[in-house]
């Protein structure tokens, strides 16, 4: 049977040749909900852009396939992909401040893809609308529906965002860093907020990260990326107590205790770096041969 | 309430500005070599002449003596009566305003027009060989100047193939009788073909003359914005709600990348109308530019500064309402 959503053997590369993604492979059954971390430029937000189709236009695909509901998204033409995805996926952006169109009203921000996508009436978007913005708690909804995103915080507006991606009920949504941006204070109750929407909804999410306490909290499942490849895919309970690969074990003990804050932070040992860079490198020759 | 303190203080600006303008243009006029008398007078006249005519125009007097004469004329509405012409300055001047409006304003129509339609063509297919070809149409186009594109014109249009008419703003053979000046606008309102159409082929070779170099700098200026903007955030959210790429452009993009391009533009319509002094010339086109460069010729000062107040009114005015439909069309200094 295959699943809900299946990557296989995803490599991106830029123009010139330079390796973004390393044969990636994932595997999502409906409902899941799967960590993806990795240190910046590991290439984790590709992959959910790679899903989405909105990879920047200086990036190209090698191979690979990703089976969407037992479609592949590589094989479909630009409309029946824009279609495929604007039906069935929806993305949480990383910052909040810039993902809102600042000339449009935020109310027809969240019920434009309903209407003009998939053909609500427009009281029945207005409604939902409302019933959204009730769930993810913006108190006077009726005055922020009539407000421009310059007039609201970024917690405000990433609780809109998050409402706006559950609007037409997505069966896959890919959470791209949706805490970076904002507060410590306010991370907290966006993650717990991401973490409520998708048991209440039954949504299967894609939560790219580089917070492994957010994993912790959200995730059943993750996958460790570093320089674009997958070296570990594991269950939550198992990485937290168990982690198989060496950087996953030096991740594990570079993260902050907050039970003992006087203690130092522990980086990942050069070694450690090293010997997986070697391994990619290895990887990669075997695979440019292969070609 | 904001706005309106604005609007006020603008409005306070546009008086100092004007006022600094005729006091400039009213000594520069009579410092140069060259009087009206002088003009006027068959050679051989008597000092004797010269004086009487002087003192019946008021030259004999200083110039800050004739500046008050004049400015105050100004504020009670006289502007004085044309030498040459010897007819009232305003009148003169009202009366060509409205050929001048109408070919400029057609102008910017057409600027707009051509250049968002190339901007967005290039954007459309950015990073493809058309984009190179439009960057290589705008340079051109920005680079000959407008009275050249009007020779351009006249030798293919109006010579080799005649299409359109060479010069004048109408048919003599037209008996129109409108109410107003404004015949363009008159002619649409009384819905007459006839006319419509007489006009369009007297104006639309300068008034595309006019519009080529503002057209290729709207096209760029656009074109960059919109490229710009098509990078960011909210464009790409909206195309994974599966909008098409010209929904995007149109709908996401172009409201907040045609601001910053709004304000250039009125700055450029400015030069735009100071183009229209040459353009009406070559086109023997009865606007106020026209006028003015007989009214150099002449020496005539009175009717010289009733122009070039006139003109320097027209600037100020299209900065101001520039920016308040900035201010109407960005959110962020609607209310603030």
């Amino acid at each position: 049977m295959t699943a809900f959503l299946s990557i296989r053997n995803l490599s991106i590369s830029l123009q010139n040749g330079e390796r973004i993604l390393r044969s990636v492979n994932m595997d999502l059954a409906r409902g899941d909900v799967r960590g993806l971390v990795g240190e910046s430029g590991a290439g984790k937000s590709m992959i959910g852009k790679a899903i989405l189709g909105i990879l920047p236009r200086a990036l190209k695909i090698d191979e690979g396939e990703i089976l969407f509901q037992g479609k592949n998204l590589l094989n479909l033409n630009p409309r029946e992909l824009r279609k495929e995805i604007g039906a069935n996926a929806a993305l949480i952006p990383q910052d909040p401040l810039t993902a809102l169109n600042p000339s449009h009203r935020i109310g027809r921000q969240i019920t434009n893809r309903l209407i003009d996508i998939l053909g609500w009436s427009k009281s029945d978007a207005v409604k939902r609308t409302y019933d959204l913005l009730d769930e993810v708690r913006i108190p006077d909804p009726k005055r922020v529906i009539n407000s421009f995103p310059h007039e609201l915080s970024g917690g405000m507006r990433q609780r809109i965002l998050i409402a706006s991606a559950f609007a037409a009920e997505p069966k896959l949504i890919i959470a791209d860093e949706p805490t970076t941006a904002l507060d410590v204070t306010v991370q907290k109750q966006i993650v717990s907020l991401i973490g409520e929407m998708q048991s209440r909804h039954g949504t299967t999410l894609l939560f790219v990260t580089h917070d492994l306490g957010v994993v912790s909290k959200v995730c059943q499942s993750l996958s460790v990326l570093f320089l674009g490849k997958v070296i570990e895919d594991t269950s939550v309970s198992l990485f937290f107590d168990n982690p198989s690969h060496p950087y996953s074990r030096a991740l594990l003990t570079a993260t902050p205790k907050y039970t003992d804050p006087n203690s130092d932070l522990i980086p990942v040992s050069e070694k450690i770096l090293n010997s997986v860079k070697e391994e990619v490198l290895r990887l990669d020759r075997e695979w440019s041969n292969g070609r | 309430m904001p706005i309106l303190k604005r609007l006020f203080i603008r409005i306070l600006s546009i008086a100092v500005t004007l006022i600094g303008v005729s006091i400039i243009v009213f000594v520069v006029i009579r410092v140069v070599p060259g009087n009206p008398i002088s003009m006027m007078l068959p050679p051989g006249a008597t000092d004797d002449d010269i004086l009487r005519l002087k003192i019946l125009y008021g030259f004999d007097k200083s110039i800050i003596e004739q500046f008050f004469i004049w400015i105050s004329g100004v504020l009670s509405g006289d502007f004085g009566t044309s030498i040459s012409l010897r007819q009232p300055v305003l009148s003169l001047v009202l009366g060509r305003l409205p050929a001048t409006l109408e070919l400029s304003l057609l102008a910017l129509l057409i600027a707009c027009i051509l250049g968002g339609t190339l901007s967005l063509l290039g954007t459309r297919l950015r990073e493809t060989k058309i984009e190179g070809i439009i960057d290589g149409i705008n340079g051109m186009a920005m680079s000959i100047p407008d009275f050249l594109w009007g020779l351009i014109f006249i030798l293919l249009f109006g010579v080799m193939w005649p299409i359109f008419h060479i010069s004048g703003r109408i048919s003599p053979f037209l008996d129109i009788d409108y109410s107003t000046q404004f015949y363009l606008v008159e002619s649409i309102v009384r819905f007459d073909l006839k006319v419509f159409a007489d006009l369009l082929a007297h104006m639309l070779m300068p008034a595309v003359a006019l519009s080529i170099p503002l057209a290729a700098i709207i096209s760029q200026l656009l074109k960059q914005s919109l490229k710009e903007t098509m990078h960011l955030d909210y464009v790409t959210l909206s195309r994974t709600k599966g909008y098409s790429e010209n929904h995007v452009i149109l709908r996401e993009a172009l409201p907040n990348a045609v601001l910053p391009t709004m304000t250039l533009v009125g700055v450029q319509f400015t030069f735009l109308i100071g183009g229209t002094v040459i353009i009406e010339r070559l086109f023997s086109y009865e606007g106020l530019g026209n006028m003015a460069i007989d009214a150099v010729i002449n020496r005539d000062l009175p009717l010289i500064q009733g122009i070039v107040i006139l003109f320097a009114l027209i600037f100020t005015l299209v900065n101001l309402l520039v920016d308040l439909t900035y201010t109407l069309l960005n959110p962020k200094l609607r209310n603030g």
